[in-house]
């Protein structure tokens, strides 16, 4: 059987008799940029939450790359081998999460320097290179505290680069945003769908989706309701409730 | 007031004054330690430690700590502990401040948002990792100026060893007025130098409070 990048297969998830995700499954390619969107309570956030096992399905499994995520495995050994697949999930946070204590490039040297043994220049190096990239080589040793949101935001996406994911998760990067703050981010975002990052981006911006991804999904109440390229779900949509949502959505906007 | 009698005793007071901050600091790094100890237990994954963390701040603030002192010291003898009243002065106050501590240190950790950890474990980070790399160093930080209250409260909590005689500030003042007939003296001036320790204290723990908060 040829298997998919990443594969979500009959993925479900109930607190208690809440069922919060009735039976998704979802193929994304190596390379493939994938957006998630629907009203709050679609269950968007706890699908991509479950793909690192952030927010642990009842019933499913997440394949990456040939190995499934969220094996059945005894206490211990299941801890070892869900930090070791996480360090190759990027995830890219509402609420950037940066850690406030660590100046900018303590931020993304923590984890290859803890978990990967790599040495401090060699981690210097891989800081200013991250940096770089998203436009924060400047900034390198400010705290948090001393960056705008879409600066730290993209202090997040370089220390999430810096472990060499193969897939990067975003939740709702850009909406804690001021709007003018929002462009920045994209941009980056837009620059690693040009270097075919693989990504799966829970979002609210249909714009962005539209002009950034191969496919989008239109989550409602725990299933997908419809999905396509961004051109059939923006502009035919098959479904009643995806024209609703995106008329509301449109409304809203305005 | 007697300030010729004041001049007169005060040495004897200052010797005193140092048992008092022997006193203070041993019952102070126990009570870290207590505390510590609790807050681990308390927010532990085992059921079994969390009601034993419970139950240790519960009997410890739940009850005087004279009744716990006394209870140590007059009636640990009949349950084989013998202790002198130092010995008894400082382990019984050390582990009643600890169950205050455990709450001030478990009040900092639970106050570090979730989001902390849980951007730590999306990078790889085991739950170990992320306590002490991320949620640990915030806590402290935080747990600072809560912790500084508790040992505000324990310096002159040490007087309730008076109870059980052992010769410290408080006791020492006691046994003056025994010979002098002038409480509001020896009161008074044993008043001054709990001041003047809580105060040197207090700017203690504000130096270390600035010295380690982040810029803004």
């Amino acid at each position: 059987m040829s298997q998919a990048f990443v594969e979500i297969r009959h993925a479900q998830k109930s607190y208690g008799q809440l069922e919060v995700l009735k039976d998704i499954s979802l193929n994304v390619d190596r390379g493939q940029i994938v957006a998630i969107i629907g009203p709050s309570g679609s269950g968007k956030s706890t699908l991509l939450r479950a793909i690192n096992d952030l927010d642990p399905l009842t019933g499913g499994e997440i394949w990456l790359d040939g190995v499934q995520v969220n094996k059945a495995l005894p206490h211990r050994q299941y801890e070892k081998h869900i930090n070791q697949m996480r360090q190759e999930i990027g995830m890219v946070f509402q609420h950037f999460n940066l850690f406030p204590h660590l100046t900018v490039r303590e931020n993304v040297t923590m984890a290859p320097k803890l978990l990967k043994k790599i040495s401090d220049k060699e981690a210097n190096a891989l800081a200013e290179e991250q940096l770089d990239h998203v436009g924060m080589l400047e900034r390198i040793d400010y705290y948090p505290a001393q960056l705008s949101g879409g600066q730290k935001q993209r202090v997040a996406i370089a220390r999430a680069l810096a472990m060499k994911p193969k897939l990067m998760l975003f939740d709702e990067a850009t909406s804690a945003l001021d709007p003018e703050l929002v462009e920045e981010v994209n941009l980056v975002m837009k620059k690693l769908a040009q270097e075919h990052m693989t990504m799966i981006i829970v979002t609210h911006e249909m714009d962005f989706a539209a002009s950034v991804c191969d496919r989008v999904l239109f989550m409602d109440q725990g299933v997908v309701v419809e999905e396509g390229p961004p051109e059939q779900v923006f502009k035919n949509p098959t479904q009643e409730r995806t024209r609703n949502f995106l008329r509301k959505h449109l409304e809203g906007a305005k | 007031m007697d300030t010729e009698l004041i001049l007169k005793v005060y040495p004897y007071f200052l010797e005193a004054a140092v048992v008092t901050i022997e006193l203070s600091i041993l019952t102070i790094v126990l009570g870290l330690i207590c505390g510590a100890l609790g807050a681990t237990a308390r927010l532990s994954r085992f059921k079994a430690l969390r009601f034993l963390g419970a139950a240790y701040v519960s009997f410890f603030r739940g009850t005087p700590a004279l009744i716990q002192l006394f209870l140590l010291y007059f009636g640990g003898p009949q349950i084989g502990i013998q202790l002198d009243a130092f010995e008894a002065g400082v382990i019984g106050l050390g582990v009643n401040i600890g169950a205050y501590m455990t709450e001030t240190m478990r009040g900092a950790i639970i106050a570090i948002d979730k989001g902390q950890g849980e951007a730590a474990r999306t990078l790889g980070l085991s739950r170990e990792q992320a306590f002490r790399k991320v949620v640990l160093p915030q806590a402290l930080r935080l747990m600072i100026r809560p912790l500084g209250v508790n040992i505000n409260a324990q310096i002159k909590g040490t007087a309730l060893v008076s109870a059980i005689s052992v010769v410290e500030l408080t006791y020492t003042a006691q046994r003056y007025i025994g010979s002098t007939y002038k409480p509001f003296e020896m009161f008074f001036l044993a008043g001054v130098l709990y001041l003047v320790i809580i105060t040197i204290t207090g700017k203690g723990v504000a130096y270390l409070d600035r010295k380690v908060r982040l810029p803004a």
